[in-house]
């Protein structure tokens, strides 16, 4: 096991006594003040998270003849400079590599911005796939921190003026912070309206003391970021996306664009001709009771698929979940059994997203 | 009256044949935030240290034990919607039912508060 990694901001988790653990090799804050109370900050208010341990490279080079237009199931040569992209990368089984965003920084320039755990694999992929150009990981040295919340764009426009806080969805901007160059993008994994802010790790712990100044704003930990993305039907790579299953399957075909190459197109062509054995299902649960990730889907007393993600949604007051099953009952209103150990809970399939009232697009 | 506590974090408050059960504030920090409790019926015989009720957390799914034997007379009926008031106040409002004790004498096998804190000074 490899030493985790820390991110420049560890020690002020801990002084802040956040509760940690290791994600994707990295030791992370899971909670500070409890994971509730920071979801709920994020949906009236605004958080903060430390996402530095996410990766980023930087391509240099012609996007379309040094390959990277064929790396990905989304064309990178059509994203306009200044916009950014949501897909994947995928094994030559269609299966789902990593879930990445792509900004589009110049027109021989792009970000891509990969999850903790994968990244190191994703390089070489990603390394291997191009025929030119270079990729460097930037990982390292490139902090991150997403500020999200209704209130996102008054503390942005308050700290740093003008810079990037009227961005629309997925449009991202370069702009001094503190001296130094950073990206502030609109995007986030919340639901709510908010910012994904990047700059040199050595800014970080200063850009977090800054923002935190503001009143309005909470530190948040991971506990409560996978909350507030199941509730708005965010798939998490590693719980509800895998090697092994495909964005068809995931629910995600709209980030699959099949008017261009990438690999695992023909894996996905063919499973689209012989048809789905399983589909994700989005479900909501009876009761308060939480379904978790393993536990077991039933229907008519049949084992038919696995949870993959779930908890109790504080803002529906009931258990949420997202799992596989067979596509005949992935229809809304379908109900399912959920199981686990001597525990069942009566749930019924449901629309995505599960809370409808963020402030993602205000 | 006093308090007794059990290996497994439950507390039992003795007055005459009556016990009123609960979690400690040291489990309920534990679990983080409490999100549902499965409270027994009224009327279900438990077993000491056999099984009572069920609390679930952002975190985690868990048993509760009963702290001593005897007969459910009543349940705190609001932790049905309410179940954080067990984070407020383990110890106090956030019991989950009362037990007629079949063997008030049961308690000897449980920890004092001086016990039970020297307990999880151990874990």
């Amino acid at each position: 096991m490899e030493q985790l990694k820390s991110t420049p901001l560890t020690s002020h988790h801990r002084a802040l006594g956040a509760l940690m653990a290791p994600f994707g090799g990295w030791d992370m804050p899971i909670q500070y003040e409890g994971i509730i109370a920071e979801h709920r900050a994020c949906r009236d208010q605004a958080a903060l998270f430390d996402i530095c341990h996410m990766g980023e490279f930087i391509f240099s080079g012609d996007i379309v003849k040094d390959g990277l237009e064929d790396v990905f199931t989304f064309s990178v040569a059509s994203i306009p400079v200044g916009r950014s992209k949501y897909g994947f990368l995928l094994n030559e089984a269609g299966g789902i590599i990593d879930d990445l965003i792509v900004f589009r920084l110049a027109e021989d320039k792009a970000m891509i911005v990969v999850n903790a755990a994968t990244a190191d694999n994703d390089f070489e992929v990603i390394g291997s796939r191009l025929k030119g150009g270079g990729l460097a990981n930037v990982t390292g040295v490139t902090g991150k921190l997403d500020l999200q919340g209704p209130h996102s764009r008054v503390v942005m426009e308050r700290l740093f003026g003008a810079a990037g806080s009227n961005l629309p969805y997925f449009k991202f901007t370069t702009a001094k912070i503190l001296g130094f160059e950073a990206i502030v993008s609109r995007t986030g994994y919340t639901g709510e309206l908010g910012y994904e802010i990047f700059i040199p790790n050595e800014k970080i712990v200063e850009l977090w003391e800054l923002i935190l100044s503001d009143d309005r704003v909470k530190p948040a930990g991971l506990g409560s970021r996978d909350l507030l993305r199941l509730e708005v039907g965010y798939s998490l790579y590693g719980s509800d996306l895998s090697e092994t299953i495909t964005p068809l399957e995931a629910g995600l075909e709209s980030f699959v664009n099949f008017d261009k190459e990438f690999i695992g197109k023909g894996a996905l062509l063919s499973q689209k001709q012989s048809g789905l054995t399983r589909v994700k299902v989005p479900f909501k649960v009876g009761s308060r009771r939480s379904p978790r990730h393993d536990y077991t889907i039933m229907s008519a007393g049949e084992n038919v698929g696995i949870v993959t993600s779930g908890a109790f949604s504080p803002m529906l007051g009931c258990g949420i979940g997202i799992g596989f099953v067979p596509p005949n009952l992935a229809t809304p209103g379908t109900p399912l059994t959920i199981c686990h150990d001597k525990v069942s809970m009566e749930a019924e399939v449901c629309n995505l997203p599960f809370f409808k009232g963020g402030s993602l697009r205000s | 009256m006093s308090y007794f506590f059990s290996k497994e974090h439950e507390w039992v408050k003795v007055s005459g044949t009556t016990g009123t059960v609960g979690i400690s504030e040291h489990a309920a920090h534990e679990l983080g935030d409490v999100t549902f409790v499965e409270l027994p019926q009224v009327g279900k015989v438990v077993k000491q240290f056999g099984g009572l009720a069920a609390i679930e957390s952002v975190k985690a799914a868990s048993d509760i034990y009963a702290p001593v034997s005897g007969k459910v007379i009543a349940i705190n009926e609001t932790l049905e919607n309410t179940p954080e008031v067990v984070n407020e106040s383990a110890e106090e409002s956030g019991w989950i039912c009362v037990i007629e004790m079949s063997d008030p004498s049961e308690v000897e096998q449980l920890m004092t508060k001086e016990a039970y804190d020297a307990y999880l000074k151990g874990l």
